[in-house]
């Protein structure tokens, strides 16, 4: 029973790290995606090395320390290297892990978009099960927007508050329209619910929640047609809540700013 | 309950004997019984949801079709099950009860009649809990980390009303219950303790409990406040969690400057603690059993006192861990990302020591030690997702995606059951009236669960990497990139099959073996703690939980209370 403990154990290892090993992640089209992967990959490989070892001796010490005849079993109980040779190596793997990728969190996160007058800003608002974009049109500013007025059958899902001048040449998509190789800013908020803005190529997901303003920022370089889909529990059609992101080649963007700003 | 004079010696009524009993056995026994319940109901309401993920138009004998709203009602149900009436309860409430005053030679629970109101109160939980998937508009859909304001606005949905009502006063009186019952255990430990048994020779399994019970204490303390705080914006105008201006349907609703945010701290500051709670007391009976079946010291026995304490104290500082895409501060995640790692320390260290344990030994491949062998490959595999989910790079893309699903099934899920079987089989005879399951069908039971949480939760992690989101009650009508993801998922569905009909096995085996099991001996393992000697010897402890390994007197083994 021992050997087929092993074998099990040896088989399933192998198996895990080989399906490990296999692509599953989808496109990858922006290089925040791209530096997301290469983590994910060398995590993957580091931790995988402990699995195998972990795994494989697992298997080895309880077939090779079954009970047998005329074997008695070693009375040693601890040995203090050992448990601090873990600790420090422990540590050092761990915590040099997340050192490590630390850095390149900071370097994405501790900044906010450029302020760079060619950042496309948009305003995403999740909605049950839905999502609106809107841009802010030539003048460069969301017009305000009062929860009073939200009214889809009128046109106004977003409730825009009409007196605002600002709130005038705003556009609202049903999709999320951005140029490819520009820095895209995406101010997140919601009307109901708890809904998170999920684009598997960006390798990037923010919940929007009522109340309050959630940003992400990210440059799309590969031109196509992508899905955005909630990620967070909102309702009975969570799954259905999806939108598409056109990322267009600067000329056709161009075009379809000028399509809405008549 | 009629009140009856308290006397030990006067012969006990039928309904104070086996029902409203104060002796720690009982309540132990009453527990386990209805985590088995539970467990139960968790599990087919898991086969449904599989079943439905699967194959979404089929019809189901009763039910009939399964709809989008349904799985989400049964989606909570089954986590908020599982959680708290198995994980919490199985562990701690039922073996701790059933063991512990033996194990440290008290004899008692320190307080047995609140240890009966403890269990009382959990089974009326219990009760309130289930009865929603039975009212009208059916079970809450927010899943069991009730965020608001889904869980708060009674318009979202249509479970968001007495469903969720239900779940709210069912939880809160189970974490009354949880604080009396851990209260018991702190004081018990610390109080009852036979002569010569001293913290350090205490075994593993009692300071997990111990240590469990603290953590318990102060996590489940906030979730009750948090319930209640939940309960007033639900029906006395307060407006704790949801802020000014959420419209729901095109009607806005009466709240200003509660934050949803709020919730979630509070929630995981007490629901990450609660992974904890879950799985030490799987790893003290892990360090136990290896030790018994290898016939072989605990290796490094304060390395693993010490990891116990520090696991249980970081899990108090990583909470944030879940909300690294809620719209923390980045310099917030970056610290929870940090204190994350920290608790993979102790976790290798005891892993380490679990290895050094089995090194050298004279392994006996008995069901228990199966149990716990697994117990270890589980805790390796659903433990070292962790490292990667921690890094929050990597989070923002596995974040609510199955990886994470497959991530808490392995750990929290497959090896903290792992270990109540490993307990169940072990303890037995303390469970049933001095019988032993069978070995052979036992066998058999770990084979098929072991190939069947693999197969089921494994292939969860790549459904995770390819972009699928969790808590999907289909794949048909959601994003098109999910729809190549179909056989993926009926494999998981195939495999859950196997497992859960796997299962059928244990539930003959045990109550084949309540009334006709093999009778055990007094000491039917060779073990060395207190809960195996004959009941007439006077207590007292003159060495420390694990002398295995040297031969006198044609033993291996000498107990806690041998000169």
């Amino acid at each position: 029973m021992a050997l087929a403990l092993l074998l099990l154990l040896w088989v399933m290892t192998l198996a895990t790290a080989f399906l490990f090993a296999q692509s599953w992640l989808p496109s990858a089209i922006s290089s925040g995606a791209l530096r997301a992967d290469s983590h994910l990959q060398l995590s993957l490989a580091i931790l995988g090395v402990v699995f195998v070892l972990a795994q494989v001796l697992l298997g080895w010490v309880v077939w090779r320390h079954r009970e047998r005849d005329g074997t008695a079993s070693d009375t040693r109980s601890g040995s203090m290297a050992l448990e601090w040779g873990s600790v420090g190596l422990a540590a050092v793997l761990f915590l040099g892990m997340n050192l490590y990728a630390a850095k390149s969190w900071a370097k994405h996160s501790f900044v906010g978009a450029s302020r760079a007058a060619d950042v496309i800003r948009v305003e995403v608002t999740g909605q049950q099960f839905r999502w609106y974009f809107r841009y802010p049109g030539p003048d460069g500013h969301f017009g305000a927007t009062k929860p009073e007025l939200i009214d889809a059958s009128v046109g106004n899902p977003l409730g825009i508050d009409p007196d605002d001048a600002a709130g005038t040449d705003d556009r609202v998509s049903a999709a999320l329209v951005v140029p490819a190789g520009r820095e895209v800013e995406v101010v997140l908020r919601a009307q109901d619910v708890i809904h998170s803005f999920f684009v598997p190529e960006l390798r990037m997901k923010q919940d929007a929640l009522p109340g309050m303003e959630t940003r992400i920022h990210f440059r799309a370089d590969k031109a196509g047609e992508y899905e955005i889909v909630c990620a967070e529990l909102c309702g009975q059609g969570h799954h259905q809540m999806n939108a598409r992101l056109k990322v267009l080649p600067e000329g056709e963007f161009a075009r379809w700013q000028a399509g809405g700003a008549q | 309950m009629t009140p009856q004079p308290v006397s030990a010696a006067a012969p006990a009524g039928v309904l104070r004997r086996y029902l409203f009993s104060t002796d720690h056995r009982t309540v132990g026994r009453q527990y386990f019984f209805l985590s088995l319940i539970a467990v139960l109901v968790g599990m087919v309401l898991s086969l449904i949801m599989r079943v439905h993920m699967a194959w979404p138009e089929v019809r189901l004998p009763f039910l009939g079709q399964t709809l989008p709203e349904d799985y989400l009602a049964y989606m909570t149900m089954h986590g908020t099950l599982m959680v708290f009436f198995v994980l919490t309860t199985a562990p701690q409430s039922a073996f701790g009860n059933l063991v512990l005053p033996e194990q440290i030679g008290a004899g008692r629970m320190a307080f047995p009649r609140m240890n009966a109101l403890s269990f009382w109160l959990t089974a009326v939980a219990f009760v309130v809990v289930v009865s929603a998937l039975f009212v009208p508009s059916g079970a809450s859909q927010s899943g069991w980390t009730q965020y608001p304001p889904l869980s708060v606005v009674r318009s979202t949905g249509a479970g968001q009303g007495l469903g969720v009502d239900l779940w709210i006063v069912g939880i809160g009186i189970f974490c009354f219950a949880s604080l009396l019952g851990a209260i018991n255990f702190i004081a018990t430990v610390l109080r009852m303790r036979a002569l010569g048994m001293s913290l350090m020779r205490m075994p593993l399994t009692v300071w997990s409990w111990f240590v469990t019970a603290q953590l318990t204490l102060l996590a489940f303390s906030v979730l009750l406040a948090a319930a209640l705080l939940l309960f007033f914006d639900r029906h006395m105008g307060t407006s704790f969690f949801v802020p000014a201006g959420v419209v729901v349907n095109g009607v806005v609703q009466k709240y200003a400057g509660g934050s949803p945010l709020l919730w979630q701290h509070l929630f995981w500051f007490f629901g990450h603690p609660e992974v904890y709670i879950a799985i030490l007391p799987g790893m003290g009976l892990t360090s136990h059993l290896l030790s018994t079946f290898a016939r072989k010291p605990v290796f490094g026995y304060s390395a693993m006192v010490f990891s116990t304490m520090a696991i249980g104290f970081f899990g108090f500082l990583v909470w944030g861990h879940h909300m690294f895409i809620a719209g923390l501060s980045p310099y917030a995640t970056l610290a929870f990302a940090t204190l994350t790692m920290v608790v993979a320390i102790p976790s290798g260290v005891k892993t380490v020591n679990w290895l050094a344990t089995l090194w050298r030994g004279r392994i006996r491949l008995t069901t228990p030690m199966l149990f716990s062998i697994g117990f270890v490959s589980l805790f390796v595999t659903g433990g070292l997702s962790g490292p990667i989910l921690a890094q929050p790079t990597i989070d923002a893309y596995l974040h609510d995606t199955y990886f994470v699903v497959a991530h808490f099934h392995m750990i929290m899920g497959m090896a903290a059951v792992f270990a109540i079987f490993a307990a169940t089989y072990f303890w037995f005879p303390k469970l049933s009236a001095g019988r032993l399951m069978s070995e052979r069908w036992g066998r058999v039971h770990f084979w098929l669960t072991f190939i069947g949480a693999y197969a089921t939760f494994l292939p969860m992690h790549f459904l995770g990497m390819a972009g699928h989101p969790r808590r999907y009650a289909q794949i048909a009508g959601s994003a098109e990139y999910l729809q190549g993801l179909l056989p993926l998922q009926t494999w998981v569905t195939c495999a859950a099959i196997g497992l859960i009909a796997a299962q059928f096995i244990f539930l003959a085996n045990l109550f084949w073996s309540l009334r006709r099991g093999c009778v055990a001996e007094t000491n039917p393992w060779n073990a060395t703690t207190l809960e195996w000697q004959p009941p007439s010897e006077a207590l007292v402890v003159y060495r420390g939980a694990y002398e295995y390994g040297v031969v006198r007197d044609g033993r291996d083994y000498r107990m806690q209370s041998e000169e």
